[in-house]
C-alpha cells in the first residue's frame, strides 16, 4: 500500500517536473510556431539566478517564484529583439539560432560561475510514507505546477491578453487588422514563455545540483513533451506529459531508471510517427 | 543547363592540388592533428551531402558516427582483426539510419519532426550507453563499459594481416584516402540523375513526387549513404582516439558538426569541408587556453550566420566573385565565353 502511494506520488512528480519544465517552450511553439532550442539554458539560467539570490541573503522563495522569473524573462526580451524576430517563418533557421544561442549560454555562464556544480539545499524537508522516506519538496513542485497549469488556463480563456494572443496565434493577419500588432504580441509571449522556463529553474534548482551544462537535461524532455503534445498549449503539453510521466516512472521502478527515460523516448518517436502533428493536432483540437 | 551549375562541377584541378597537399603535409607537421581534422572533415561532408543538396537536417547525425565508432571497436574485440570490423562500422550505421529513415520518410514527417526525431534517436544512444557500465552489459567479449567507454581496443591492420597494425602516419593517409574517395562518391552521386532527382526534392518535393520519383525511396537511399559515411568517420575516430566513450553521441558532437557544415556552406561538398577543418582548427586551438570557454565562440558563430550568412560562407564567396565578375562584365569584358558562364552563374544565384 504505502509502496502504491510511493509509486503515484513519483509519477505525479514526474509529470509535474515535465509540464514545468515545458510551459515556457510550449507557449513559444504553440503561440508562435517557433522552437527555442535554448529552452534548457533558460530554466538553467533561472536555477543560477535562485542560487546567486539565495546565497545573497534573499528569501528563497522570493529568489524562485519572483526573481528568476522576472530576470530570466528580461533575458527572453533581449534574445527576441535581438535574434528570434529576423527569424520568423523560418523554422529550421530558428532551430539553429538557438542553439547556437544555447551554446553561446553554456559557455557564458562557465566564465562566471565556472564549470563546477552548485547546489542549495532544499527549504522543506522529507517526511516518512509508511517505511519510506519522501522529498517534501517534490509536493511543492507539484503544487506550483498545479497553480501554474491554472493560472495559464485562465490568463488564455478568461483576460483580454489571453484572448489576443490566442488570436495572434490563429489568424495573425485578423489581429493586425484589429489593431493590435503581431509583432508585439510575438515578443511578449516570448518574454511570457522564458519566464516562465526561469521560475521552472528557479523551483527545480533545490532539486538538482547545477552545472552549466544542465539545461541539456531539460531541453531533451521538454522539447518531446512540447511537440508530441501538439499546437495546443494546455491540454497538449497536459496529455502528452501524462503520459510520458507514467511510462517513464512505470519503466523505471519496474525495470530501471535509465531503461525508464529511453522508454519514454522511444514512446515520442513512435507517437510522432503516428500523429505528426502532436496529440492535441489529432485529438482535442479545439482545447488551447 | 543550370541544374549542372547547382551540382557544381568536378574541378580535377583542384582535386589533384588538394591531394598533393594532403600527400606531402606529413613532411612539414605532425600527424595527430591533421588526422582529427579529417576526420571530422569526412564527417562534415556526411551530413553536408544530405543536408545541402537533398535538403534533409538531420539534428542528430553523430548517432552515425557513434555507432560507427562503436560497431568498430567491439567488432574489433571480438574479432580480432580489422577488415571486417571497418566494413561492419559502415553497415551498422547505414541499417540503423535505413530502418529510421524508412520509418520517417515513408510516414511523410517533416522536416521539423525529422529533426526531433533524428535528435531523440541521439539521446537514447547517448542515455543507454552512458548506463552500460558493468558486467552485465557484454557483447561477446566487448565491456561496453558505460561513461568510460571502450578503451585499448585493436587498431587498424593491414587486412589478412593482423600482426602489422597501423597507427600514426598510416592512419593519417587512410584518414585522407577516405575523405577524397568519399569526396568522389559524393561528386558521383551528384552526377547521376540520383543526385537531380535529390536537389529537385529540396526545391520542390510535391513537383518531384508528381514527376514519377520515388520520393521517399530517394531520402532513405541518401540517409543510409550519408549515415554509412558518417560511420566510416566514426571509425576513423575511434582508431585515432584508440577509445570509444558516449561523448561520441552527446548534443554537442552533433551540434559541432551542423555549425561546420552550416558555417561551410550548404549545398557545395568544398564547404562542409572546409568549415569542419577551419572551425575544428580553432576549436583544437581554443580548447589549449582557458580564458573563453569554447562553446561561447562556437555558439557566437552559429548565430552570426544563421542570421547574416544563412547559406554558409563558400557560397557568399561564391556570390561575391560572381557579383564581381559581372561588375567586370559590366566595364566592357570583352570574352563571350568567359560571359556566358558568369551569366549563368549569376542567373542561378539570384
Amino acid at each position: 500500500m504505502d509502496y502504491a502511494g510511493v509509486v503515484t506520488l513519483e509519477i505525479l512528480y514526474m509529470i509535474a517536473f515535465l509540464v514545468l519544465t515545458s510551459a515556457g517552450l510550449a507557449i513559444v511553439f504553440g503561440m508562435m510556431r517557433v522552437i527555442n532550442l535554448a529552452h534548457g539554458e533558460f530554466v538553467m539560467l533561472g536555477g543560477y539566478t535562485t542560487i546567486a539570490c539565495s546565497r545573497a541573503g534573499i528569501d528563497i522563495y522570493v529568489a524562485m517564484l519572483v526573481i528568476s522569473p522576472i530576470v530570466v524573462g528580461l533575458i527572453g526580451l533581449v534574445v527576441e529583439r535581438g535574434i528570434i524576430r529576423f527569424l520568423y517563418g523560418r523554422m529550421i533557421d530558428t532551430m539553429l539560432a538557438t542553439w547556437g544561442l544555447s551554446l553561446l549560454l553554456i559557455g557564458l555562464v562557465t566564465l562566471i560561475f565556472g564549470n563546477s556544480a552548485v547546489s542549495v539545499p532544499a527549504p522543506i524537508p522529507g517526511y516518512q510514507l509508511g517505511e519510506y522516506q519522501m522529498g517534501g519538496y517534490n509536493l511543492f513542485i507539484i503544487l506550483v505546477t498545479a497553480a501554474l497549469i491554472i493560472a495559464m488556463w485562465g490568463v488564455l480563456k478568461f483576460t483580454r491578453a489571453g484572448l489576443i494572443a490566442r488570436g495572434a496565434m490563429q489568424g495573425p493577419d485578423v489581429v493586425a487588422s484589429l489593431g493590435y500588432d503581431p509583432r508585439k504580441v510575438y515578443m511578449i509571449t516570448f518574454t511570457v514563455g522564458a519566464a516562465l522556463s526561469g521560475l521552472a529553474g528557479g523551483v527545480l534548482a533545490p532539486l538538482t545540483g547545477l552545472l552549466p551544462s544542465a539545461g541539456g537535461a531539460y531541453i531533451a524532455k521538454a522539447f518531446i513533451t512540447v511537440i508530441t503534445g501538439g499546437a495546443a498549449v494546455i491540454s497538449g503539453t497536459l496529455s502528452s506529459a501524462v503520459i510520458f510521466g507514467t511510462i517513464n516512472q512505470i519503466v523505471s521502478f519496474a525495470v530501471h531508471p535509465v531503461l525508464g527515460e529511453i522508454a519514454m523516448l522511444a514512446l515520442a518517436i513512435i507517437l510522432l510517427r503516428l500523429m505528426p502533428k502532436g496529440i492535441t493536432g489529432r485529438f482535442f483540437r479545439d482545447g488551447t | 543547363m543550370t541544374a549542372w551549375q547547382s551540382v557544381g562541377r568536378m574541378r580535377w584541378g583542384w582535386f589533384l592540388l588538394s591531394s598533393a597537399v594532403l600527400v606531402l603535409l606529413p613532411l612539414v607537421t605532425e600527424t595527430s592533428t591533421p588526422t582529427l581534422l579529417l576526420i571530422w572533415a569526412l564527417f562534415a561532408l556526411s551530413l553536408g551531402i544530405m543536408w545541402g543538396y537533398a535538403g534533409l537536417l538531420s539534428f542528430g547525425h553523430s548517432a552515425y558516427f557513434g555507432l560507427g565508432a562503436y560497431t568498430y571497436a567491439i567488432a574489433v574485440v571480438n574479432m580480432g582483426e580489422s577488415t571486417a570490423p571497418l566494413l561492419l562500422s559502415m553497415l551498422v550505421p547505414a541499417a540503423v539510419a535505413a530502418a529510421i529513415g524508412a520509418m520517417m520518410f515513408y510516414g511523410r514527417i517533416s522536416d521539423v519532426y525529422m529533426g526531433v526525431i533524428t535528435l531523440v534517436v541521439t539521446l537514447i544512444l547517448f542515455k543507454f550507453m552512458s548506463a552500460t557500465a558493468g558486467d552485465a552489459y557484454v557483447i561477446g567479449a566487448a565491456r561496453l563499459g558505460g561513461f568510460n567507454g571502450i578503451p585499448g581496443f585493436q587498431t587498424l591492420n593491414v587486412p589478412g594481416h593482423v600482426e602489422i597494425s597501423l597507427f600514426g602516419l598510416p592512419t593519417y593517409y587512410i584518414c585522407a584516402a577516405a575523405l577524397l574517395v568519399c569526396y568522389l562518391v559524393c561528386r558521383w552521386i551528384l552526377a547521376r540523375s540520383f543526385g537531380r532527382v535529390l536537389i529537385g526534392i529540396r526545391e520542390n518535393e510535391a513537383r518531384c513526387e508528381l514527376m514519377g520519383y520515388n520520393v521517399p525511396a530517394c531520402k532513405t537511399a541518401i540517409f543510409t549513404i550519408s549515415a554509412a559515411m558518417a560511420g566510416l568517420a566514426g571509425c576513423l575516430f575511434a582508431n585515432w582516439a584508440e577509445i570509444v566513450t558516449p561523448r561520441v553521441f552527446s548534443l554537442g558532437q552533433a551540434a559541432e558538426v551542423l555549425i561546420w557544415v552550416i558555417v561551410g556552406g550548404l549545398g557545395t561538398l568544398i564547404g562542409p569541408i572546409l568549415g569542419a577543418i577551419v572551425l575544428g582548427y580553432v576549436k583544437i586551438r581554443l580548447g589549449e587556453q582557458t580564458v573563453i570557454d569554447n562553446s561561447l565562440i562556437l555558439g557566437a558563430i552559429l548565430i552570426v550566420v544563421v542570421l547574416g550568412i544563412p547559406r554558409g560562407v563558400v557560397p557568399a564567396v561564391q556570390h561575391l566573385w560572381a557579383a564581381q565578375g559581372r561588375w567586370a562584365r559590366r566595364r566592357g569584358a570583352k570574352d563571350s565565353g568567359a560571359r556566358r558562364r558568369l551569366g549563368i552563374a549569376a542567373e542561378e544565384r539570384s
